[in-house]
């Protein structure tokens, strides 16, 4: 099971956090800055896989961002790599070729499509097809409820 | 929501009417709070920390003051917000209970950021728990698939044991729902209640059984994930589900045979999320079970076959494959197939593949060793991997390979990166090498050789446990201590980098053994010149002298030296040139070697070489304790040598006490006492046994001289008070000596401001050298602290000075020290003095010549 995800930016800024397990915010922030360090310190020639404390760490760095997953023991390194791919897929697909700026204005989007691919940290769904029809489905109940014309700058803005 | 596009509706039309209103007066009421995309823009506009601290409070601020307001239609933004301040670690957790307000509006858009909101501010609090789960509970039973997928989700996530238990029910419910949607989402769910209560499990098995006979990938993942879980969870349900086992080979072959489908289809192979889900479900299934393992035999082979090994997604299967086949009862021409694929990842250009390939061999290794060994060549080369991670655990998996048919081509490959390694590497590696040389080596000479290139290529990374067991096991080897005594001094003259254990280990044995080099035979050497005493003693001059080498490796050196004058015998004179210069060293322990050793040229050279005869071989179970404590005080010596000099009157009444206590085992016990027929052979022979056994073979006439010694030690290093047993010891000795000299020469060199300095003199038997005692004493009422003596004498002279027994003088009180004035041309000795002193706060700063020395004294 995957135990969080984190995105994060070759600056070490976090731009996503996805947590499946209850730690107190105080230690969130300790893992997460830890292993913001330990990831941006390792050579790119390096593999993408850490043994962190008990768990296993993979990393893979698309352009400026850096995809970082904790799972655990038993699960497949190699399977997770193709997870972070497809996410990173999705939100291709969804904001057309992806670019950090996308993520950072449209964070709750992207945690929308992760919560589609992944849940409770295992993988819910294997079609890119369903988790895209889902997430369109529901952006469309979000516009059809959003009031048009003279309050044009409602919703999220 | 534009009313002309769903057909008449009053009812809806009039809802929408009453909320445009109530937003038109909200709109008034308020100002429109900024956009997020504004919000984020301010704060990345922001060029310093406390800019964007301040844009942030500001906002939160503002956000707090919303949030008091009821029914805000800005709620939603706000939390959104709110949100993105908490990713940048900004405390946001007064927003929990807005986030619950937002999960119950009606509105899609508030619930959607509600509940992302809850996954991401909630913590385990109870009480806000309690509200969720209401709000969950509603949600699960929503006539929108959306809302009920995303009530799923925040549970899913979120899950505390409670809300399992409460829950626990709709969930089942859901299972079991006709909308694969919300089927998929329920099974993970329930997969996290069952992590987070697994008394909860029993509920979910009938619901369970029928996800398997899905069509609908996203439903037959999450169904066997559920399942591994049950599975892991309890024996029972593993048996129950053992019947399974048929279903999932089905589903596996149609995911390997049947053709291309776009929507799963990942570089070439159908859903490999899913095979690899199945594939840890078979191999849960058939652990320990022979008839399930059976079973799924074939498809195993099968996937391992089929699968395309090009890219990573087909790797991540094959991995997966290859851990079930090492994991179930598999046959054994199965396994063979296992550790070919991963000897085929070992080749594989990706890293990451390389990795997990090692990783994984090492977990087999000790289950089939021989068909890794297959792989022997590879897993060499991965030592050469510019991966450092990858190297390591190439490190590991070679030191699971060695064994006594493969010792010498693996410890040339591994020598040869020990040499090359990042120091990280060089202390684990070079113990693990040192092990495995002891556990397989075929004969002591090639262990003797490989421990020697440890000690060359391993440099100052060494452990201390290797200087140990390597001294233990040259001592054992009788018959090759000339061959490695011999090797060592050549490591140790082309020695450039001062490798403090090579040197430790190389001038313990050349110090044991010097006699065996001079006289080896042409067997021993190959073509190189055999030494000469000169050569060894001029390395010997420069390991003592280099400031690089710690005061632990130059013990070694001058025990070493000391051994060697009784095994040399052209260079004597030189060696003990060598040692009495130490007798003044400024390292506590070294300048109490220099003097105890230069008793051994002097008064005692009877003593010399039955002191210093070689040692017996030492036994491997009690020398390799011994030599292990060896380690360990070298430590603490090194320690005390790095506390400053003020701290010089402690240790050195440490060195008085481990003197007279005989708690001192260190350096010492080299010499072999067993020449000293009255003393028994001991190995905890320490200097008080040395002592003793001196007073003992000297009777009542040397006492005087004995006790000399001792104050030699002492004046040098000794405070004069504080120790009652000094203090006696050192008022006897000064007695005796004043008594003895007859005419020893005083004279006043300094007094003023009640401090008086009283040099007397004594001629040392060498002809041209004197030594003055300084005695300063201070008759005022105060203390003088951080008292410093210093002299200078013309170029013609040579001043020693040892260090004084204390730097503060009590009214009263006295502080010795002694100087020590070679004349080579016996002329007449001025000396300039500067003295300085703290008293009452005020520093004292005196200079002044003394010239009133006699001459008579040279003569």
């Amino acid at each position: 099971m995957m135990q969080f995800m984190l995105l994060f930016s070759r600056q070490g800024k976090l731009r996503l956090q996805k947590w499946y397990v209850a730690h107190p915010d105080k230690l969130k922030k300790k893992i997460t800055r830890e292993l913001i360090t330990t990831i941006l310190a390792r050579k790119p020639k390096m593999c993408s896989f850490l043994e962190w404390k008990d768990l296993k760490v993979v990393y893979k760095r698309y352009a400026s961002l850096y995809f970082c997953c904790a799972i655990e023991q038993d699960d497949n390194e190699l399977l997770t790599l193709e997870v972070i791919h497809r996410y990173v897929e999705l939100l291709d697909k969804y904001f057309g070729s992806v670019c950090e700026l996308d993520i950072i204005f449209n964070f709750e989007k992207a945690y929308f499509i992760l919560d589609e691919l992944l849940l409770g940290g295992e993988i819910q769904e294997t079609s890119k097809k369903n988790v895209l029809k889902a997430i369109a489905a529901q952006d469309l109940l979000q516009e059809e409820e959003t009031p048009q014309g003279f309050f044009e700058d409602h919703g999220l803005g | 929501m534009n009313a002309s596009e769903h057909g008449f509706n009053p009812a809806f039309n009039m809802a929408t009417i009453k909320q445009a209103i109530n937003e038109a007066v909200e709109r008034v009421r308020m100002p429109t709070p900024m956009r997020l995309r504004d919000l984020i823009r301010q704060i990345r506009a922001a060029r310093t920390a406390a800019e964007e601290r301040s844009v942030v409070n500001k906002e939160c601020a503002y956000i707090r003051s919303t949030f008091r307001e009821e029914d805000s239609v800005w709620r939603c933004r706000n939390i959104a917000k709110l949100l993105y301040i908490h990713m940048l670690g900004y405390p946001a957790h007064f927003g929990q209970l807005e986030c619950l307000k937002l999960i119950a509006s009606p509105r899609f858009t508030d619930k959607r950021i509600g509940y992302l909101g809850a996954m991401l501010l909630l913590d385990e609090r109870q009480d806000v728990h309690l509200l969720i789960t209401n709000c969950l509970k509603n949600d699960l039973n929503s006539t929108t698939q959306f809302v009920v997928g995303l009530a799923l989700c925040t549970l899913g996530a979120i899950a505390s044991p409670e809300m399992a238990r409460d829950l626990a029910a709709e969930v089942e419910r859901l299972m079991k729902s006709p909308n694969a949607y919300i089927r998929k989402k329920a099974g993970l769910c329930a997969f996290r209640i069952i992590r987070r209560v697994p008394d909860l499990m029993e509920i979910f098995l009938p619901a369970t059984r029928s996800m398997l006979s899905e069509k609908n990938h996203g439903v037959l993942i999450t169904g066997v994930t559920l399942i591994t879980e049950m599975c892991e969870n309890s024996i029972d349900t593993l048996n129950h589900f053992k019947k399974i086992v048929p279903n999932l080979v089905r589903i596996l072959k149609n995911l390997i045979l049947a053709g291309y489908s776009p929507e799963h289809d990942v570089s070439g192979v159908s859903d490999p999320f899913l095979q690899v889900k199945i594939l840890k479900l078979l191999r849960v299934l058939g652990k320990n079970d022979a008839d399930a393992s059976e079973a799924m035999n074939d498809i195993l082979a099968q996937v391992a076959t089929n699968t395309e090994t090009s890219k990573n997604v087909g790797n991540s299967i094959l991995y997966e494959t290859v851990l079930s086949i090492m994991d179930i009862k598999s046959e054994s021409g199965l396994r063979v197939l296992a550790i070919n694929i991963l000897g085929r990842f070992l080749l594989n250009n990706d890293k990451n593949i390389r990795y997990v390939a090692l990783n994984t061999l090492l977990k087999t290794v000790h289950i089939d060793t021989s068909a890794v060994q297959r792989h022997r060549s590879t897993i060499l080369e991965c030592l050469k991997d510019p991966d450092v991670s990858i190297r390591r655990r190439a490190m590991e998996l070679s030191f699971a390979l060695v064994n006594s048919l493969n010792i010498r081509t693996m410890m040339k490959e591994l020598l040869t990166f020990l040499e090359k390694s990042e120091p990280e590497f060089k202390a684990p590696c070079s113990s693990s090498i040192v092990l495995a040389a002891e556990r397989f080596a075929p004969n002591k000479r090639w262990h003797l050789d490989t421990l020697l290139k440890v000690l060359v290529a391993a440099g100052n990374y060494l452990r201390d446990d290797v200087i140990a067991s390597t001294i233990q096991l040259i001592s054992e080897t009788t018959s090759q201590q000339a061959y490695i005594t011999l090797q060592l001094w050549y490591a140790l003259s082309e020695d450039k980098m001062d490798k403090q254990p090579l040197i430790q280990v190389a001038v313990w044995a050349i110090g044991e053994y010097g006699d065996l080099v001079l006289s080896a035979t042409s067997d021993d050497i190959s073509d190189v010149a055999k030494p000469s005493e000169d050569d060894i003693i001029d390395v010997y001059k420069r390991l003592l002298w280099s400031p690089q080498n710690s005061p632990t490796t130059k013990q070694f050196a001058l025990m070493s030296l000391t051994k060697l004058s009784t095994r040399f015998s052209e260079t004597n004179s030189k060696i003990q040139q060598i040692v009495s210069s130490f007798c003044s060293n400024l390292h506590i322990e070294l300048q109490q070697r220099g003097v105890e050793f230069t008793q051994l040229f002097g008064k005692y050279s009877n003593l010399r070489s039955a002191l210093l005869e070689r040692m017996p071989p030492m036994e491997v179970v009690r020398t390799g304790n011994e030599v292990q404590t060896n380690g360990d005080m070298d430590e603490s010596e090194d320690k005390s040598n790095e506390s400053s000099p003020q701290h010089i009157n402690n240790t050195d009444s440490n060195v008085l006490l481990d003197l007279l206590g005989g708690t001192d085992s260190s350096d010492l016990d080299i010499i072999k006492p067993s020449s000293i027929p009255t003393q028994p052979i001991s190995n905890n022979q320490d200097l008080l046994d040395l002592l003793g056994g001196l007073d003992l073979s000297n009777p009542v006439p040397t006492t005087d001289t004995s006790l000399g010694f001792i104050m030699e030690n002492n004046n040098g290093s000794l405070p004069l008070d504080n120790n009652d047993t000094s203090g006696f010891l050192m008022g006897d000795i000064l007695n005796t000596n004043l008594v003895n000299e007859k005419h020893v020469p005083t004279l006043t060199a300094f007094d003023k401001n009640g401090l008086k300095i009283v040099f007397s003199l004594e001629k040392m038997s060498e002809s041209n050298m004197v030594s003055i005692h300084l005695t300063a004493t201070n008759s005022t009422i105060s203390s003088m602290t951080d008292f410093l003596f210093q002299a200078a004498v013309p170029k013609a002279f040579h001043l020693q000075m040892l260090s004084p027994s204390g730097t503060m003088i009590s009214p009263n009180g006295q502080v010795t020290q002694i100087l020590r004035v070679t004349n080579p041309n016996k002329g007449a000795l001025r000396m300039r003095i500067r003295l300085s002193y703290t008293i009452d706060g005020a520093l004292i700063q005196e200079q002044t010549e003394v010239n009133n020395f006699p001459t008579h004294i040279w003569d």
